[in-house]
């Protein structure tokens, strides 16, 4: 597994990118991570990070863009305002989670 | 103590390039068992910041009909991959017995219903057609039609719509 650098910190990462030790998150990082990613972390983005993480916790999997808003109570569209283009995807990278495996 | 730091690794989101490409998917059955792959698909593509459009046609009204919608079917009958015999899929109830089934077995893995799903694709940015030569034919108007369907339009508005797209046909 590569280990790469982030804001001073060494954080374990898969071949693309994505963290691989669920506790080597934490909410300061996660605005490092959006920041790489494009994104400057609002508290409206927190509500997915924070729900991604507990439902990893709970579930052992993270959830799909369809969990997060059907579960989660965010609705698809801000989903997709928050996190342009590849929603899941690029909320799972910033909770520090790998990508869900769901298809749905 | 060194000065080299190995440039972070992230995860490279392509955004740049999912903008240039589009995916045409055009849904042509009525069947509960065909609607989904469709449904499916789009809604992977519209995650993947890909410009989505399903253009629906002939049995394919089926899934953005109103009053039909929630009401898909899956029949046995002509498909050998259920492995039984034919004859039982001719047997009155075996077609609502099969499709209460395949019902129960989507929505326990969380895919939703069709016209949920279609909610969902919409919601994610894709764009819904319905064919004009189907809504004459069968007589049907936008009002009879799904609220998330843009427009009726034509073989050729579609053609020039999806200029570029990869397409699908189902």
């Amino acid at each position: 597994m590569p280990v790469t650098t982030i804001a001073g910190r060494e954080i374990h990462v898969d071949e693309e990118g994505f963290l691989t030790v669920y506790d080597e998150w934490d909410p300061d990082l996660a605005k490092e991570l959006a920041t790489g990613i494009g994104i400057d972390l609002t508290d409206a983005h927190r509500k997915a990070i924070d729900f991604l993480r507990q439902d990893y916790a709970a579930q052992g999997e993270t959830a799909t863009l369809r969990r997060v808003s059907t579960v989660g109570g965010i609705p698809t569209k801000e989903l997709f305002a928050l996190f342009p283009k590849k929603p899941a995807k690029k909320m799972a990278y910033i909770a520090g989670l790998p990508k869900p495996h769901g298809c749905v | 103590m060194t000065t080299e730091t190995a440039p972070a690794l992230v995860p490279n989101f392509d955004d740049d390039e999912a903008a240039g490409r589009k995916l045409a998917i055009i849904c042509s059955k009525g069947n509960l068992d065909m609607a989904y792959p469709a449904l499916v698909l789009a809604n992977a593509a519209l995650g993947e910041g890909v410009e989505t459009h399903l253009f629906f046609t002939f049995w394919g009204f089926d899934m953005i009909t109103k009053a039909r919608m929630g009401d898909l079917k899956f029949t046995m009958l002509g498909n050998t991959a259920t492995h039984m015999p034919q004859g039982l899929g001719g047997l009155p109830g075996m077609t609502a017995m099969a499709t209460h089934r395949m019902k129960k077995q989507i929505a326990g893995i969380g895919v939703p219903e069709v016209p949920e799903f279609l909610d969902q694709i919409v919601a994610s940015g894709g764009h819904l057609w319905a064919c004009r030569m189907s809504a004459d034919m069968m007589h049907v108007t936008e009002e009879d039609l799904y609220d998330g369907v843009e427009a009726i339009i034509n073989a050729a508005d579609f053609i020039e719509k999806t200029n570029g797209a990869q397409l699908l046909f189902i």
